[in-house]
């Protein structure tokens, strides 16, 4: 997994509250069988018309906020399916910190496996931030992990709470998968008690 | 004496492998359901890195999202190409990797989160996951079912594990008597209506009281498929001798001492009398009416009797905004009452209402009626197994008298990853579980009901009140 670095970028200020997988990224774009190349269908049904022109009012499709890598968003961001291509699609697009009140738990997650940072901040915070990236070019946000601080182009710095075991994995681009091989004797001594207190569960 | 516990709790500490430090804990995965859509990634991530897949006796593999539903279409190949590379290529990965298949053509076949109760693959106490977002559904059974994205669904084909946090306990008490004319459905878009779509965040939900006691497997089923729409973790019912008479003699059911024994540790999951929940919220059942979603998020439920909102009324600024959009996209007035609202197609299936008593719900409607010349109305029964069950029941003769069509089994229409989908403007009656703009095609309108509500729309051609049929 890529690694987080400190992010400075425009907001991008999606203030719609709800916004979910299906609006990230519509279910006829899971026909794939990789995890690459989603970032051009992100929002799709918002960002282009049925022909597959730009539509000029959303916000990605206007010079200020192309290509921005934070998103300023409302609450309940990212709810409905599990599909891990919502993240991927963020990811591709270039979006590396999601600032927003809360998230969807799948969502939330599965954003951490991505290289993507969800924030949850309080609602005051939050509309800060977006005031910040309405005013577009030249609002410049920095999202720093390390020390868990967003820094507002005005300079003022909002403090932020993430998991320590999440931050760490973020931080160093860590793989879920070999961390938790590495504990196989817990893994093997589990289901070694567990076939004898549930056996009806195991295959002969 | 420890401390009393909930269903939650309990089924948590059985599962517990270990925990660090600072509280995540790895928990080991007793079942896992895989489907066509979300595990191509999966398998290619295990295949790069020379893993395995621990526990195939502990998996099962079927296509659904994208299988099309038209008579005689599976026979052939699927026409998308998109599509039929992914049944392909999960076709390809159960064969390397050694992971029991449904096979398209195999009466078994249906939509995963059918199939799995249906196999006897889903059983109390146990943990449940999928690559699928409903796979709340299976905490019909006193297990602890959640969908994971595609980096778990990896993790769990090489470990049998994820690494968690616990939930919060949230318990939802529904006393009384459903009124008549009221089913599951109701019940859990009344549900959602009063808690919101984020209600659940953080929580794992149990539904308790009469009304979830006296609801079969299947209406327990479409309560807990749902729980998701409230931003549930989870949904859990404790389980009882409804949920044991649904399992006995299943396929992957205990059998002989085994159910026994079974059933002695079943009886213990019940939460404890004293038990303590995060949070409390009662509804009595009497409040339930047959309810239908106006707009684009599942908590915009209301009584078929009401009307769409007026934005105006509302004093939260981000709300009065959603409910303007909603109401824009789906093409209504405030104040518009919901039964003069037409429709054009009807929907009967999916994870949420493709069961057996679905089908039958929506034949009892059909019966000696006919579907509105206006009106497209598919049923998509839920697996192999229900569709032949509602033919040898003659539900099938008694929707197609009716003008209804009867399709394959499939997810289909509610999220139409396959072919059958909303033309943009079109708006649909469905039993499905979403009503996000786009959800059943681009442009497409869906207001979420239940079976016999679908049914009763199909005949009226518009929204309508099954109470008010003739």
């Amino acid at each position: 997994m890529r690694k987080f670095e400190t992010v400075t970028s425009v907001g991008a200020p999606l203030p719609q509250i709800n916004i979910d997988t299906d609006k990230i990224i519509p279910a006829r774009f899971l026909r794939t069988i990789e995890r690459e190349g989603l970032g051009r269908h992100l929002f799709n049904d918002m960002r282009f018309d049925s022909e597959g022109n730009e539509t000029p009012d959303f916000v990605l499709n206007q010079p200020a906020w192309r290509g921005a890598s934070i998103l300023v968003v409302g609450d309940n961001f990212g709810c409905g399916s599990s599909r891990e291509h919502a993240p991927w699609a963020l990811a591709d697009y270039g979006v590396r910190a999601i600032l927003g009140t809360d998230f969807a738990d799948i969502f939330y997650n599965n954003s951490f496996k991505n290289g993507l940072l969800p924030i949850k901040l309080p609602a005051a915070d939050r509309d800060k931030l977006m005031e910040d990236a309405e005013r577009g070019e030249n609002a410049r946000i920095t999202v720093d992990l390390e020390n868990q601080v967003i820094t507002r182009p005005d300079g003022e710095e909002i403090a932020f709470e993430v998991d320590p075991f999440r931050k760490h994995c973020l931080l160093n681009g860590l793989d879920d998968i070999g961390m938790t091989m590495e504990r196989a004797g817990s893994i093997d001594s589990f289901e070694a008690s567990d076939r004898i207190a549930r056996p009806w569960l195991y295959a002969e | 004496m420890s401390e009393p516990r909930t269903l939650f709790d309990k089924i948590w500490a059985n599962h517990l492998v270990d925990t660090q430090e600072d509280g995540t804990c790895l928990i080991y995965i007793d079942r896992h359901l895989v489907h066509e859509v979300t595990s191509p990634q999966a398998f290619a991530g295990l295949r790069a890195a020379g893993r395995g897949v621990r526990r195939p006796d502990a998996t099962i593999a079927v296509a659904d999202h994208n299988i099309p539903t038209r008579p005689g279409a599976r026979a052939g190949t699927i026409e998308n190409e998109e599509s039929r590379i992914q049944v392909e290529t999960l076709e390809r990965n159960v064969v390397e990797f050694g992971v029991p298949y449904y096979p398209i053509e195999d009466v078994r076949q249906g939509i995963v989160h059918i199939i799995g109760p249906e196999q006897g693959m889903t059983q109390p106490g146990t943990t449940v996951v999928c690559g699928d977002s409903h796979t709340s559904t299976h905490g019909a059974f006193g297990a602890l079912a959640f969908g994971i994205g595609t980096s778990e669904v990896e993790h769990v084909l090489a470990t049998q594990t994820l690494i968690q946090r616990p939930a919060h306990n949230m318990q939802v008490d529904i006393e009384g008597a459903l009124p008549p004319g009221c089913t599951a459905k109701d019940l859990i878009l009344a549900i959602i209506g009063r808690i919101g779509t984020a209600g659940g965040t953080g929580h794992v939900i149990e539904y308790t009281g009469q009304a979830i006691r006296d609801l079969s497997m299947e209406g327990r089923m479409t309560v807990c498929n749902m729980s998701i729409e409230a931003g549930a973790r989870a949904g859990l019912i404790a389980p009882d001798d409804t949920t044991f008479g649904y399992l006995k003699g299943r396929p992957h059911a205990p059998k002989g001492a085994a159910w026994d024994a079974a059933v002695a540790v079943w009886k213990r999951l019940p939460s404890d009398p004293g038990a303590v929940y995060d949070t409390v919220v009662r509804i009595p059942a009497e409040e339930i009416a047959p309810y239908v979603t106006w707009g684009t998020s599942p908590q915009d439920a209301l009584p078929i009797t009401a009307s769409v909102p007026d934005p105006a009324d509302i004093d939260d600024p981000d709300r009065r905004q959603a409910v303007q959009r909603s109401i824009d996209y789906m093409g209504l007035r405030a104040g518009q009452p919901l039964r003069e609202i037409a429709i054009d197609t009807v929907f009967i299936g999916s994870c949420t209402n493709g069961r057996i008593e679905d089908i039958r719900a929506a034949a009892a409607v059909a019966q000696g009626r006919r579907v509105a010349d206006s009106v497209r109305a598919l049923v998509v029964p839920g697996s192999g197994l229900v569709k032949a069950q509602a033919e040898e029941e003659g539900l099938d003769r008694i929707l197609t008298e009716a003008g209804f069509e009867w399709r394959d089994p499939g997810c289909s229409m509610c999220l139409a990853m396959n072919d059958d989908r909303l033309a943009p403007g079109e708006r649909s009656a469905s039993t499905s579980n979403r009503n996000f703009e786009g959800r059943q095609g681009p442009g497409g309108r869906t207001h979420l009901v239940s079976p016999a509500m679908a049914a009763a729309a199909a005949v009226a051609g518009r929204l309508a009140d099954l109470r008010d049929l003739d």
